[in-house]
């Protein structure tokens, strides 16, 4: 079997009984022996047997933080060691349905806070490009899976870039669908204004063939938009004649990497030639964008690990009255990273400081979608680079959490839009990491950005370049 | 500026246990997190509606149609601490 097959290909070839489920895993499973003792992408690995005997089965990863049932789920945390999904979620039950089943569950940063996959309870993933670098995150060992083929596919979560930008240190494709889009039933919150599921994937084809069966109304998510089912397959062709792409200057600053700017350009004359139009757009609240999201994304998540606390699951650090046992199960359980976005949450949301700071923060996420609004009256889809840096060294930025909250300057602000983004492929930098360029369009839009992406993969290769291990 | 007795006071409100040692360090992470937070305050906010949630439905209803949920066991197996099905606790009234 080959590696670059996509989803439907692997089907096709089970299909017509070319190869077997079984046989399937057991390539995969070979990959994963072989490769991820040198990246910590997966800290699972689940054999073949069981519920996928009987189907055309394909293996996906799972982050760390979506229910599978029957299996240990930690969001890479102490705090929730040994504790097992009671339930799927809808997510990966409509996966099941269709015939896709974890093979592993993916490393993460613990509770998704983080940029980097370091401060998982799993210890760091490593990036397959070079295994001195880190994969980004908090999706980063899905991210790192795919790119090193461990699975053809995984799930991540993405509550300011924690799919994309992962997904442009890898060099594969994380797709952030509509605020609404994909049910959230069975995911561990973090920021739930923000969270959304979504697909990394090598390719756009497989994007849009999973975002078919992921996307939709589902009763127990109440957030989840009661639209139509869409076949996000019909895009895949690459008529991108009359697009109009905005160009928002502020995400192109003097210092951007020149690396990361060079290979923008290339892709900003792609399109031009396939017959766009790039026009120059501001979205001139973008400077916000990252102190807004540290106030409402930790707000949020500090109510939202209100939960973990000793009595119904997880760890449990057993004291003579309960205020006690709360706060030494919560001082045990939880890593630093988590402690600093709880405190930080706590403090916005404390009296005294939630008008000048939780509150504030929320007007200025409406400018900030304001300003899309405004764009998406002008333009069909927004490109800019998805990081300022390809992938950074491991341990560079992990005791300066501002300098590591600032790289994820360019996702944050979709999220905090409730808007669709994708990152993708688009060169390498001169240390040979992949450098990732974003698509970004205004709600429920990700058929426009799969054309987009489509048009680009079918005219480019960067997509089927696989990892070489350096460093290891 | 996050001073020690700040934190003290916020992480005993997070209900997470703080040693003396760890208060400077955090107070100091968080201050530096926060005056760069504090860029929000050059933003003229005049008039501007809070944005909470995206979506900006109101109520959601559905049918209130109650189900048996047949993964108990695994849902007891979870609790930290079990007797006769039910989560041990320390004792509350006195």
């Amino acid at each position: 079997m080959e590696v670059n097959l996509n989803i439907l290909e692997i089907k096709e070839k089970i299909a017509k009984k070319e190869i077997s489920s079984r046989e399937i895993f057991s390539f995969y499973s070979k990959r994963i022996e072989k490769f991820n003792p040198k990246l910590n992408a997966l800290i699972k690995v689940f054999s073949f047997s069981g519920e996928e005997k009987s189907l055309e089965a394909v293996p996906m990863a799972v982050k760390d933080n979506i229910c599978v049932k029957g299996k240990e789920i930690t969001c890479a945390s102490k705090i929730l060691k040994g504790h097992i999904s009671a339930y799927d979620a809808t997510v990966i039950k409509r996966l099941k349905e269709r015939g896709f089943f974890p093979l592993g569950v993916a490393n993460m940063d613990e509770f998704a806070f983080g940029s980097s996959c370091e401060t998982s309870c799993y210890g760091p993933a490593k990036n397959p490009w070079d295994t001195s670098k880190v994969p980004g995150g908090s999706s980063g060992g899905s991210a790192a899976a795919v790119a090193a083929r461990l699975v053809p596919f995984a799930l991540g979560s993405d509550t300011g870039g924690s799919i994309r930008q992962p997904a442009s240190f890898c060099g594969v494709v994380g797709f952030k669908p509509t605020y609404g889009r994909v049910s959230r039933f069975g995911l561990i919150a973090f920021g739930s204004s923000l969270d959304q599921i979504g697909p990394i994937t090598t390719n756009f084809v497989d994007a849009a063939y999973l975002l078919n069966i992921i996307c939709g109304f589902d009763e127990n998510d109440s957030t989840t938009a009661k639209k139509e089912a869409e076949d996000f397959t019909k895009y895949l062709n690459d008529d991108i004649k009359g697009l109009k792409v905005g160009i928002p200057q502020e995400y192109y600053p003097e210092q951007l990497n020149p690396q990361v700017k060079a290979a923008l350009e290339e892709v900003k004359a792609f399109l031009e030639k396939k017959g766009a139009k790039l026009i120059n757009i501001k979205l001139a609240h973008t400077q916000y964008a990252v102190p807004t999201y540290y106030i409402v994304a930790t707000a949020e998540a500090s109510s939202n690990l209100q939960r973990f606390d000793g009595i119904k699951y997880g760890l449990r650090i057993e004291e003579k009255d309960l205020t006690s046992l709360y706060k030494k199960t919560r001082r045990e359980g939880f890593g630093q990273e988590a402690k600093r976005r709880i405190f930080l949450g706590t403090y916005s949301l404390s009296s005294g400081y939630y008008d000048a700071y939780y509150l504030r923060a929320l007007k200025v996420r409406r400018l900030i979608k304001n300003d899309f609004d405004t764009a998406f009256k002008e333009v069909d889809v927004i490109l800019t680079p998805t990081s300022p840096t390809p992938a950074f060294n491991i341990g560079e930025k992990i005791d300066d959490p501002l300098s590591m909250y600032l790289s994820d300057i360019f996702t944050i602000s979709a999220n905090l839009a409730g808007v669709p983004a994708v990152s993708f492929p688009c060169g390498f930098s001169k240390g040979n990491l992949p450098i990732g360029a974003q698509l970004i369009g205004p709600h429920f839009s990700e058929g426009v950005l799969i054309r987009t992406g489509f048009a680009y993969q079918r005219n480019t290769t960067w997509h089927n370049i696989i990892p070489e291990f350096k460093g290891s | 500026m996050i001073d020690d007795k700040v934190v003290q006071y916020i992480a005993n409100l997070a209900r997470i246990d703080i040693k003396e040692e760890e208060l400077s360090f955090f107070g100091g992470q968080l201050s530096k997190i926060i005056s760069y937070i504090d860029k929000l305050k050059e933003v003229n906010v005049e008039g501007i509606d809070i944005l909470a949630e995206i979506s900006e439905s109101t109520n959601v209803f559905r049918e209130d149609n109650p189900s048996v949920f047949k993964e108990k066991e695994i849902i007891i197996a979870n609790f930290p601490a079990e007797e006769n099905n039910c989560i041990r606790v320390p004792k509350v009234i006195k």
